[in-house]
Parts: structure tokens; sequence; C-alpha cells
């Protein structure tokens, strides 16, 4: 099976990297209005390296919640993290070695989640690590231009680059959704349980960190009975 | 207000949710049913965060429905990702620029 190394991982993160830099940089205006000081978002960013998990941490301290409510929070937000992390055990490289587990780990988002559990082939410590450093470079220092020179960028620019991320999203999911129906089927399902979730009154109650979790685990388990995986099958 | 001790709390949490699994989960799934929730799991997340946020993101909705057009266009000729997301954002933004003139 094929392997990559720090180069393709460098490529494959460039988009991801663009991406972040305008999604932090809103990010950073708006938690600068809370009153967060954009020192401390900058080190948020380069230590946490998450959206919605540093927009709800912001808005607990922003309100002076307890450590315990911020961990709880933090917890739910970002347990998806943990099933992609298991999922991505499946296709490490034999040599990945404990510390190298440890240290990849830290660069797991949903992105370089999709990104990485995509690619064919298996993943290397060099892979993880090039895919891993434009992304968090992009995610800090937009969170620093954001909180420092927020109003330097033009307004029109600066909003089109919000959709960045979300092309790069399409590009991952349309081409094996043309060729293998359980993606296709998998796709629809939790955007279509996604929309109910989002725009029906009685789900209102449900965050959009709940509504990513159950619409996602539903599409993905719905596919699963339709179009069981066999071993060594699509998990390349 | 004392930041430092939120930021400490936030880093570790997120940290562990991540490396824990990661670091220690060394067993091979073989259930064609869990590989299946697994393999198509990413591209469920990704389904279910693009649409609907993808019509807002450019900041109007039709900018941004101009820049998921060309996303998908290229995305159905298998383009890469940077080209993809670029396209997305070039669209997105000449749209924005040409609307008020309209």
């Amino acid at each position: 099976m094929e392997a990559y190394g720090y180069k393709e991982g460098l490529r494959d993160g460039l988009p991801i990297g663009l991406g972040y830099l305008s999604v932090s940089f809103g990010f950073a205006i708006w938690a600068v209005k809370q009153g967060i000081p954009g020192l401390a978002l900058v080190l948020l960013s380069g230590t946490n390296l998450t959206s919605a998990g540093q927009v709800a941490g912001v808005t607990v301290m922003a309100a002076g919640g307890l450590l315990v409510e911020l961990a709880l929070t933090e917890f739910i937000i970002n347990l998806r993290y943990a099933l992609m992390s298991v999922t991505l055990t499946q296709k490490l490289h034999p040599e990945f070695s404990l510390w190298q587990r440890m240290l990849a780990s830290f660069f797991i988002t949903d992105e370089i989640f999709a990104v990485s559990s995509t690619r064919k082939g298996l993943l290397t410590f060099p892979y993880m690590m090039g895919l891993g450093c434009l992304p968090w470079i992009g995610w800090t220092l937009g969170t620093a231009l954001g909180a420092f020179a927020g109003t330097l960028l033009p307004a029109a620019l600066s909003a089109a680059l919000g959709i960045a991320i979300y092309g790069m999203f399409m590009a991952i999911i349309v081409p094996p959704a043309l060729e293998e129906q359980g993606v296709l089927l998998a796709v629809f399902a939790a955007v279509g349980l996604g929309l109910v979730l989002r725009y029906v009154p009685w789900f209102r109650f449900l965050s959009e960190g709940f509504v990513i979790i159950l619409s996602a685990v539903f599409g993905a388990c719905l596919a699963a009975l339709v179009k069981p995986v066999e071993a060594g099958e699509g998990e390349a | 207000m004392k930041l430092y001790p939120y930021l400490l709390v936030m880093a570790g949490v997120t940290y562990l949710i991540r490396m824990l699994p990661l670091a220690f989960f060394r067993r091979k799934i073989t259930n064609p049913f869990l590989l299946g929730v697994l393999h198509y799991m990413p591209y469920a997340v990704l389904g279910t965060m693009t649409v609907p946020a993808i019509f807002t993101s450019a900041g109007d909705p039709v900018s941004s429905t101009v820049g998921f057009l060309a996303a998908l266009v290229l995305g159905f000729k298998r383009r890469s990702l940077i080209e993809v997301a670029l396209a997305a954002t070039a669209a997105a933004y000449v749209t924005s620029l040409i609307l008020p003139l309209l």
C-alpha cells in the first residue's frame, strides 16, 4: 500500500490552512468584542485548534463561568474527536510509535480528519505532521491578525474567504459520492437529518455540536446498514 | 479576569480527547457494519457541516450559492482541494462585487 510523506501532507494542508486563516480571523474579531484580550486568544487558538470548542469556551470565559462548566462544555463539543481518533487508528502506518501518536493527535480537527481519513493508503507520522502544519499556522496567525488588525482586510474579501473551507469539503465529498452509493447515502441522510434538527422548532434546544454528532452518526449508520464494508475493502 | 486557568483547562481537555484514543486504541476492527460506520463517518460529518452552512458562508446568500455551484462543478470534475476551495472563494468574491451593480 502507498504511504505519503511530509511534502504531501503540507500540500493537502494548504487549503485547510487558508480556510482556517479566514475562519479564525472572524473568530478573533468576534472574541475581542466579548472582552477577551488578543494575546489570550492567540494562546487559545495555538493550544486548542478547534472552532466550535473555542467559541463555546470564550462564551463561558466572558460570562465568568466555572472551570468545571468549561471542561464539560469542551468535553461534549469535542467528543467527536475521540471518534475520529479511533477511526484514524485503523489506518496508521505500523511505524507510528506511541510518542508520535501523542504528538500527531494534537492536530486532529474535522478537516484534518476528513483529509487524512479519505486519503488512500496508510498514514505516516511525517504526513500527519505536514498535514497539521499549515492549518495550525493559519489558525493561529488568523487569530492574531483578527485580534490585532481585524479591520485592515477589505470587507468583501474577508466575507468571501468564509466559503473557502466549505469549498474544500465539497472537493472531499463529491468525487467518492459519485462512485460509491454508500457515501452518497451517508451524505444525504446526514444532511437531511441535520436540516430537520436545525429547522424544526422542536429541536431548537440542540446545540450545533449535537446536531453534527447526531446527524453524522445517523448518516454513517444508515449507510453502513445498507452498504457494509468488508475488511480490506474501502478502508484502503 | 484570570484567564490562564481557563486556557489551561480548555487546552488540556481538548488535547486529551484527541490523544487518548489515538495513542491507546490498538485493535483492528473487522466487523463490516463498524467498518462501514467508520468509512462513511467523515463524509456524513462533512455533509452536515457543509449544508446548510455553505449557503451563508460568503456573507450574502447569492454569492454563497454561486460559490457553492462553482465548488460543485469542480468537484464533479475531481479537481484538487485547493483548486475547488479557491474557485469557490473567487466565484463568491466576484459575485459579491457584481451584485450591487445589478
